[in-house]
């Protein structure tokens, strides 16, 4: 009787979970299935290479909200990467198990739950207002900084710590030193997480809108500088489909958007592979 | 000092040498009152029951018990007649000098070659012919060379456990040390992947100290020439309950207690 009550309830298990996945990717199919189909017939080599007219006529290209939203990934990932990577080492590697640790772990437990407009209003007063970066490329890069560090330093602790400590041990045995252990077998290790968290990073800053409406502007010019403002591709999905009638743009911009994230997926994973290599010495 | 010989060349009685040392962990003694001669180019065998110690004394060696936080240590433990605690001691030299192979194998997750290649190119060494030379020769003296030799580029993590044993220990002579720690090096292997390894031991003691540290009382009859015996004391602290050679241990042991242990009668 048990038994036969024991594989049925694996028979249900078994169900609820491929259920569960089923669906998950009849969703992601759904939704980017449904944007391609809209937005695709839209997209053209016109609408690729001019930039929006701004206004509520919804009319014009996207040329310099692509440029925008690359250049302030790439600002932000230069600044991102380094400081988050050095502080997750710290962490795990380093920071005495103390009340001080203890503290700033709780800090970016709790920064990591601030909704993003918070971070936007910081960011409005300190580097538009205080540091006078005006509505910026650049105050908006900073501002994502700010937002995205939490998920940055947490998530490469993870990958830090799942590298096995006997790898550490066979280090250190054959005299080493701690930071040639970390940076030779440490973090070589870790990369596939590392480039989970950059890559869960830039989802999330290419998503973002409204930290960016108060602190980038929302210029639909072509930004010349890292000083200008500038217009995002979310931030245009947002304009164009609550400001004006241009709905057929708005998916079409949408879909740039959705192909953009996986080519920098696809970007992020061959360069980890690389870098891997050459930090392995297997080149 | 004493000198003696063995395995056929002059050798110290005390090549590393543990005085009055005590061992905490926190509020916790695990070892007490250890005094200890470890005699050069011999295979030294440490036994005794789960909990005795032994791997913590071991650890003492290499300093690998630095890592763990709360750790303190009293008296000295001299190899060639230095303190390794002194002040002045670069621990990172001392482990270049004292390997070791652990009891799980655990080679790094990369190619056969960049495994031994690791240490010396840490220590400085660039060169790809030197390097190459000395993959060949560790890997040689590890009796590993004719197994690897046409896949070096392939990922460690592939070979046997056995296989990954002797890489490690062809790691641990990659940098040259003089003196080899082993806690437990047979443990996850099967009996010919054992045999093979304590063979490799016999060949090493002719140009290396060797202690290892293992459950098999059988392996310690095998192939060590001193064996010393720890017990815990009813506060389960460690301590060293006989010390001699593995012949006279094994077959007249002058403590009632080695005599219990090695006769099966606990641990």
């Amino acid at each position: 009787m048990l038994n036969v009550s024991a594989k049925q309830t694996q028979k249900l298990a078994m169900a609820g979970i491929w259920g569960g996945g089923v669906i998950t990717l009849l969703l992601l199919i759904v939704i980017i299935g449904y944007v391609l189909l809209q937005g695709l017939p839209g997209i053209n080599w016109e609408f690729l290479t001019t930039n929006p007219k701004g206004g509520l006529s919804g009319e014009g290209g996207i040329l310099s909200t692509v440029v925008s939203t690359l250049y302030l990934i790439g600002i932000t990932l230069v600044l991102l990467v380094p400081i988050g990577i050095g502080s997750a080492v710290y962490l795990s590697e380093y920071a005495p198990n103390n009340r001080l640790t203890r503290i700033i772990r709780y800090g970016i437990e709790t920064l990591a739950g601030i909704p993003s407009i918070i971070f936007g209003l910081f960011g409005y007063a300190l580097f538009v207002t205080v540091l006078s970066f005006n509505f910026s490329i650049l105050s908006g890069a900073l501002t994502l900084v700010c937002l995205l560090l939490p998920t940055m330093i947490t998530t490469t602790e993870e990958a830090l710590k799942a590298v096995s400590y006997s790898y550490r041990e066979a280090a250190l045995a054959l005299g080493t030193t701690k930071w040639q252990m970390i940076s030779r077998i440490v973090l070589p290790s870790a990369i596939p997480g590392i480039v989970t968290a950059v890559i869960l990073c830039i989802g999330r800053a290419i998503g973002e809108t409204a930290c960016l409406y108060v602190t980038m502007g929302g210029s639909a010019a072509m930004p010349s500088s890292l000083l200008e403002g500038g217009r995002t591709l979310s931030l245009h999905v947002f304009y164009l489909a609550m400001e004006t009638n241009a709905m057929d743009k708005a998916m079409a911009t949408a879909a740039v958007l959705i192909i953009i994230i996986i080519l920098i997926n696809a970007l992020t994973n061959l360069l980890a592979g690389r870098f891997q290599k050459r930090l392995k010495g297997i080149s | 000092m004493t000198e003696y010989n063995l395995n056929g060349q002059t050798c110290r009685g005390d090549k590393i040498k543990a005085k009055n040392l005590n061992f905490y962990y926190g509020s916790f003694q695990a070892l007490r009152d250890i005094n200890l001669d470890i005699p050069g180019c011999a295979i030294t065998a440490i036994i005794g029951p789960s909990g005795c110690g032994k791997s913590s004394f071991l650890r003492l060696l290499n300093r690998m018990n630095d890592l763990i936080y709360g750790s303190r240590i009293e008296g000295t433990i001299e190899l060639d007649g230095k303190n390794i605690f002194d002040k002045e001691v670069d621990v990172v030299d001392l482990r270049k000098n004292v390997g070791m192979v652990f009891q799980k194998p655990n080679p790094f997750p990369i190619s056969i070659f960049d495994n031994i290649a690791f240490g010396p190119k840490q220590h400085g060494k660039k060169s790809k012919i030197e390097l190459e030379e000395i993959v060949e020769n560790s890997l040689k003296k590890a009796a590993l060379w004719d197994e690897v030799k046409d896949k070096l580029g392939q990922s460690a993590l592939a070979l046997s456990g056995g296989q990954q044993q002797r890489l490690c220990i062809a790691r641990v002579l990659s940098v040259e040390p003089q003196v080899i720690l082993m806690d437990e090096p047979c443990s996850a292997l099967d009996p010919m992947a054992t045999l093979k390894i304590e063979d490799l031991m016999r060949t090493l003691a002719k140009n290396y100290t060797i202690i290892i540290v293992t459950h098999n009382m059988q392996q310690a009859a095998r192939v060590s020439d001193t064996t010393a015996f720890f017990m815990m004391e009813p506060d389960r602290a460690g301590s060293l309950v006989e010390y001699g050679l593995t012949s006279e241990i094994f077959t007249n042991p002058k403590d009632k207690r080695t005599e219990d242990y090695i006769t099966g009668r606990f641990g």
